[in-house]
């Protein structure tokens, strides 16, 4: 992997919009709220404006390359720099966070949740799209683990203080968990860091180097702990079941703008880490360990379609969802093959918009009938018709239905396990794939018994006559439409991604074909695969 | 004898071609036009004169149009397409590069020797045209369409019907709440089953099922104000989706053994399996997972059971979609993909497997509920589900056009049947045939003839349509060569075939009973008020029921022509001219233009020989079985009813009040076999109950409870080394977090008093701890 230069500042510039947005806003005092509505609105767009440009002025043909190269001295005495590029794994995810913060911008224009503050409300959320994006770019380690602990922070005040009624609990095993989970993670890197004098000549963070000298010539066992850390870190983080627990709280408690970008972005900082981090720099270990990861990410899928069943609230059950929807995922990645990873990357995009969607629509129910207990609604689709039908829509997209996104990312996974990398055992992930595919059935049975719940039959008394029951007002609609809009494309035209991810992908699964012991599995999958 | 057509010729070239006539190069515009009206509808329907209603026929009826332009091409193509002629470099390339000129020319001779008895013909050559749809692991996928005689005849029999139904809803749905709505799903839903049948690949199939499938959700629940209506949509997606598992792993499995991983395309898997080489094991594993979605989508034993739930939606919808079309969906994904059943199921010369016999149950399960229904779409819907096992069970004993020539007859006959059932209860607003109708032939004289002739049909009366198909499937199960009967054909499924007669009997048997109870008799119904339950009821109509009006009687017309008449364009060879070897130039047409025998995409199937003894015995068992129930409810019930003076419908009354097993008998089918309880009440109930509780219990107590025990211990440790650690460190750092916090308002200072900062220090402290011990060790 070459990485190759291009444009020094848009990438920066693209990162550290949003921050300087956030600091303009702090100029300002916190009552002109309407003003810091529009600073942070305006912010987003122009972030948005640059992500536009990435997306124009990419290099498709080069999609398996790193773009965009830059690589600064940062942090000489340990060797950390400010390195940053773009390719296809992570254009993608960049183009869905700078495409879903200006629709939260346009919803929290009417809907700043309780105890208000709009100004560090919306600060927070640009702050958080700075550590997104930085994320998405990094190409150092060091710079990676300071973004992704940078998105943590605002997250744990937008829960702390704009969250529901246990908020304090929620905020806090959010923080904690994720924290603990990264402190691991951080291990790995620093291990890597140490280790890589053996085979580099020098200490580095730098991750194209580790990608490209991958397993580094270290032990075997030494790798299997190293990679554990760093399934510890990124799995909370997506989060793989046994590690969940802290998401249904977080999400329940969120204020909707928050379970919004925590659902559309903030899990797939996980996903991405294994398939940018751990997978293409411990090809060995990824494939001792892909078995179990592939075990949770099933039982994931089964338990946490189960756990929507039981679910007597409407957010909790969404956020209840994404522990399967993020089981497709990492099935998909577990079985080490372009396919598999292709899918998963579709999964996140799909899963940031569906998701993202439901959580919006769970807000807008919230705000009208002031509870979400599924035993009390009802009818929606008689006193807000296009509310419930946005409901019905986005039920169908998220239950995988061909035809729109969320079918992407589902069946090419299940596709995957089919054919595990080699080295891996078939029998296993053919057992997987049976599993995953039950699980439709029930993501069926959770969403659509959601649906008849709360939007079929007629309106209980309670709500029957209440005019706070309105259909989806303007804001709703300028902020949705793009999300609807884009869940129909990318179902009907999935190549617009596939072509975009594929090249990147078979890129870091070949890499390992440099390496003479380490990842024959993989490296013959990718062969196999890609020469039919 | 029948023809086998060696199997050596069917190798090599691939006989498809992408340059043929315009209408069949084109057929993509056929689906896309709905789909379009579908969009114009959902935006703009409410506000036009008609409400939308327009845009919906406008669309359909060009498609129909198309359709019946690329069903004519086809048969020009069919006949005069000769491949070699027309451009070889396309031949050849998608023949993956395999075949060769001289390839071209001896696969022809091969054909040409095949089929010399139809006086020389060409090859048979789909028409295949695609596009670049996706790409992963560096392969690219195509969409596209495939046009042979399959996908032609689907195309003709959606489009017709659909108009129909089109034209039929307009008075019938009238005045309904969600009027633009319904027309919109009509829509959508012609657009997706037009996709479905046209797909080249087996991915854009899995597409067009699952989008089929949800129309059909959305048309079940359109009255979703009602709580049955909506339990019955849910279960008839549910169930699919029972079925869809089968459907992903089967394809899946296709997709690797048979396409290679690297292409979904129908004829390409279907060619490498008619070459053999593919794995026979995943082959078993595939036939028998399709297997299972053509349970769930087809109304297979015993994944049947929404579809008579599903006669929730409204009539017209029950004849597009749960009559004629969608639930054909199955059947014709095995007609697709028969080469995988034909080899996984080692269907030829064999007696017994799993689609035949699925089918078989499915034919006398389905019948015999059928009598015990009170409501007159109930016993449609089983009859449908009987007819549907007919099919799979003729796809699964070998008589593969024997099954797609029934699908093609049923779909007229029974949406016949469907709309006429719509028509009386329009008039009489109720389908319970025991309640509310009877006698209604003499207010609807013409609804009841053209009732009359669709039972007749359904019956396999002699000469009208379902007499020829069902006969057809009779004679190729085999069963009567083998019973001492005459006629040979590709396997010996007596068990199939007694079915298959025991079918016909129930066939003839309960819709005797039907047409009796609904239009024979004393008319019972006009005795309440509340019973609309069907359509708005805008026409504020009592007293004596009346005929329907014109859009509604002209489908049944048009429809009753095609029940008496189309049976005809599949003559058995041997009737009235030609010979059985040798058919003449009007006979077994569709089987000369549907067939894909020959192509190198289908396995080499033979055909039974018609025998006449079978198509004596068939109707006289039918005949019986209509006297039966004509002398139980025509005679006996009319006359002990007329001698009391009232009705006698309704009371029980025959066998199952004097004998203890036919009533344990009647009970038996009154409960639907269990099999609901069994899925609602023990299944779904398990899972959504108990299975879901437990595993949210475990959630909160055991997971959770671990998480929650681990950061007690953390706190409590942390308290600990707080006390202990050096002062300045943990201060500068909650200091620092202060200052961040100050901006935050006051409801975060009341937060912050401290306690996060001094874990989020810990935490890192403790992390850099450990990372330094674990770099030592590593470093040892």
């Amino acid at each position: 992997m070459d990485p190759i230069a291009g444009n020094d500042w848009l990438l920066t510039a693209l990162v550290f919009a949003p921050l300087a947005g956030a600091l303009i806003m702090a100029l300002f005092p916190s009552e002109e709220e309407g003003l810091h509505k529009q600073l942070a609105l305006l912010t987003s767009l122009v972030t948005l404006g640059l992500g536009v440009w990435l997306l124009l002025d990419f290099d498709y043909d080069n999609a398996g390359q790193i773009q965009y190269w830059l690589d600064k001295e940062w942090i000489e005495v340990i060797g950390a720099g400010y390195t940053i590029g773009v390719d296809g794994m992570s254009l993608p995810l960049i183009a869905l966070s700078v495409l879903v913060m200006p629709l939260v911008f346009i919803y929290s224009w009417d809907h700043i949740p309780s105890p208000g503050n709009a100004k560090a409300f919306l600060m927070l959320m640009l702050i958080l799209e700075t550590g997104m994006l930085g994320t998405f770019v990094a190409q150092d380690l060091i710079l990676f683990f300071v973004f992704f602990e940078v998105v943590l922070l605002p997250m744990f005040f937008m829960i702390a203080v704009w969250g529901g009624e246990d908020r304090r609990y929620a905020s806090l095993k959010f923080f904690l968990y994720t924290l603990f989970g990264s402190a691991l993670m951080l291990l790995g890197f620093l291990a890597l860091f140490f280790l890589s004098a053996d085979s580099l000549g020098e200490h580095t963070f730098n991750m194209v180097d580790l990608t490209n000298n991958a397993g580094l010539g270290i032990t075997r066992s030494s790798q299997l702990l190293i990679f554990g850390g760093m399934f510890l870190g990124f799995g909370v983080k997506v989060p793989m079941f046994p590690f969940h627990t802290w998401l249904p709280d977080a999400h329940t408690q969120a204020p909707t703008q928050g379970s919004v970008i925590l659902a559309a972005v903030l899990l797939k900082l996980g996903t991405y880490g294994f398939i940018r981090i751990a997978i293409p720099m411990l090809p060995e270990a990824a494939e001792a360990w892909a078995p179990y990861i592939g075990l949770l990410a099933v039982i994931g899928i089964i338990y946490g379609a189960l756990g929507c069943l039981a679910q007597t609230d409407m957010k909790r059950l969404i956020a209840f969802s994404s522990v399967a929807h993020m089981g497709f995922v990492m099935l998909g990645i577990a079985t080490l093959t372009d396919f598999g990873i292709n899918a998963a990357i579709f999964g996140m995009v799909a899963h940031g918009l569906i998701t993202g969607m439901l959580f919006f629509v769970a807000g807008s129910v919230k705000e009208r009938y002031h509870t979400l207990e599924i035993g009390r609604l009802g009818g929606m689709l008689v006193q807000a018709p296009h509310l419930g039908w946005i409901l019905g829509f986005t039920a169908m997209a998220s239950l995988g239905l061909p035809g729109l996104a969320g079918f992407w990312g589902e069946f090419p996974a299940i596709l995957s396990a089919y054919n595990p990398a080699n080295g891996l055992a078939e029998e296993t992930f053919r057992g997987y794939m049976v599993v995953a595919a039950i699980g439709t059935v029930l993501a069926a049975g959770y969403l659509l018994w959601l649906l008849q719940r709360t939007a079929m039959g007629e309106p209980p008394d309670e709500f029957k006559d209440d005019p706070e029951i309105t259909d989806v007002n303007t804001f709703e609609w300028i902020a949705w439409s793009p999300l609807l809009f884009l869940i129909v494309l990318f179902g009907v035209a999935p190549g617009l991604i596939f072509e975009v991810t594929d090249p990147a992908v078979v890129e870091s699964l070949n890499n390992c074909l440099q390496l003479p012991d380490g990842c024959e599995g993989v490296a013959d999958a990718a062969k196999a695969a890609s020469g039919g | 004898m029948f023809a086998t057509l060696a199997a050596d010729a069917v190798s090599k070239v691939t006989t498809v071609t992408n340059d043929a006539n315009w209408f069949l190069e084109n057929a993509w515009i056929i689906p896309l036009l709905p789909a379009i009206s579908f969009v114009l509808i959902l935006f703009f329907g409410k506000r036009m004169p008609y409400k939308g209603a327009e845009i919906g026929i406008a669309a359909v009826s060009a498609s129909f149009v198309l359709a019946i332009l690329s069903g004519v091409a086809w048969m020009d193509h069919r006949d005069n397409f000769e491949l070699e002629k027309h451009d070889d470099e396309h031949a050849i390339a998608l023949s993956d590069g395999a075949g060769s000129a001289s390839d071209t020319a001896e696969y022809a001779v091969g054909t040409l020797a095949a089929e010399a008895g139809d006086g020389g013909t060409h090859a048979y050559v789909a028409v295949q045209q695609s596009t670049q749809w996706l790409q992963s692991g560096g392969i690219e996928f195509n969409a596209g369409i495939m046009v042979d005689g399959l996908s032609v005849m689907m195309l003709f029999v959606v489009t017709f019907i659909s108009l129909l139904v089109h034209i039929y809803s307009t008075d019938y749905v009238s005045g309904d709440r969600r009027y633009t709505h319904f027309f919109a799903f009509l829509s959508l839903f012609t657009a997706s089953m037009l996709f479905f049948v046209l797909s080249d690949n087996i991915l854009q199939m899995i597409v067009g099922w699952e989008l089929v499938g949800v129309c059909s959700f959305a048309l079940i629940g359109h009255w979703w104000e009602e709580k049955p209506n909506s339990d019955a949509a849910l279960k008839a997606f549910l169930t699919n989706r029972v079925g869809d598992v089968g459907l992903l792993v089967g394809m899946i499995t296709l997709f690797f053994a048979a396409g290679g991983g690297t292409t979904f395309d129908t004829i390409k898997i279907n060619e490498a399996i008619v070459q053999g080489g593919v794995s026979h094991t995943a082959l078993v594993v595939a036939a028998a997972c399709l297997t299972a979605a053509v349970m769930s989508k087809s109304g297979q034993f015993v994944l049947h059971t929404w579809l008579p739930d599903a006669m929730a939606g409204p009539t017209p919808v029950s004849a597009l979609i749960h009559a004629a079309t969608m639930v054909v969906a199955g059947i014709y994904m095995v007609a697709r993909l028969y080469p995988v059943f034909w080899e996984g199921m080692q269907i030829e010369g064999s007696s017994i497997n799993l689609l035949a016999t699925v089918g078989a149950i499915t034919v006398v399960g389905a019948g015999l509920l059928a009598f015990v229904q009170d409501d007159i779409k109930k016993v449609l819907a089983y009859s449908t589900v009987s007819q549907l096992g007919y099919m799979a069970m003729a796809l699964g004993v070998g008589a593969w056009t024997a099954a797609v020539f029934h699908l093609f007859t049923h779909a007229f006959f029974k949406a016949n049947l469907f709309l006429g059932s719509g028509s009386v209860a329009h008039a009489v607003h109720s389908f319970d045939m025991k309640r509310d109708m009877g006698g209604m032939r003499k207010f609807m004289p013409k609804t009841y003839i053209t009732f009359v002739i669709g039972s007749l049909a359904l019956a396999g009366v002699f000469p009208l349509a379902g007499f020829w198909s069902k006969d057809e499937i009779l004679v190729n199960t085999g069963g009567w060569g083998v019973l001492g009967g005459s006629g040979a054909a590709p396997g010996s499924y007596t068990f199939h075939f007694v079915m298959g007669m025991i079918g016909a009997a129930l066939t003839a048997a309960y819709m005797t009973r039907c047409v009796y109870l609904t239009f024979h008799g004393e008319y019972r119904g006009g005795h309440h008020e509340d019973h609309a339950d069907d359509h708005a009821d805008d026409h504020a109509h009592h007293g004596e029921p009346h005929e329907s009006g014109p859009r509604i009687l002209y489908p049944l017309y048009i429809l009753s022509a095609f029940s008496i008449l189309i049976g005809f364009v599949n003559f058995p060879p041997g009737f009235l001219t030609g010979s059985k070897k040798n058919p003449s130039g009007w006979q077994e047409r569709f089987l000369h233009f549907i067939e894909p025998a020959g192509s190198s995409y289908f396995p080499a199937v033979g055909h039974a020989t018609p025998s006449w003894s079978l198509a004596i015995v068939a109707s006289l068992v039918a005949v019986v079985g209509a006297a039966f129930a004509y002398y139980y409810y025509f005679v006996r019930l009319d006359r002990l009813s007329k001698q009391l003076g009232e009705s006698l419908v309704g009371m029980p009354n025959g066998v199952t009040t004097t004998n203890v097993f036919a009533r344990a008998g009647h009970n038996l089918l009154v409960n639907k076999y269990y099999l609901d309880h069994l899925y609602t009440g023990v299944i779904a109930g398990f899972t959504k109950g108990p299975l879901a509780r437990a595993v949210n219990w475990v959630n909160q107590n055991v997971i959770d409870g671990m998480v929650n025990k681990a950061g007690e211990s953390a706190v409590q440790t942390g308290q600990l080394v707080y006390h202990k650690i050096d002062q300045t460190i943990v201060d500068g750092a909650v200091n620092l977090s202060g200052r961040v916090s100050d901006a935050s308002g006051e409801e975060l200072r009341a937060i912050n008093s401290g306690k996060v900062q001094n874990y989020a220090a810990i935490m890192f402290a403790g992390a850099a701890l450990l990372a330094g011990a674990f770099v030592i060790l590593l470093a040892l």
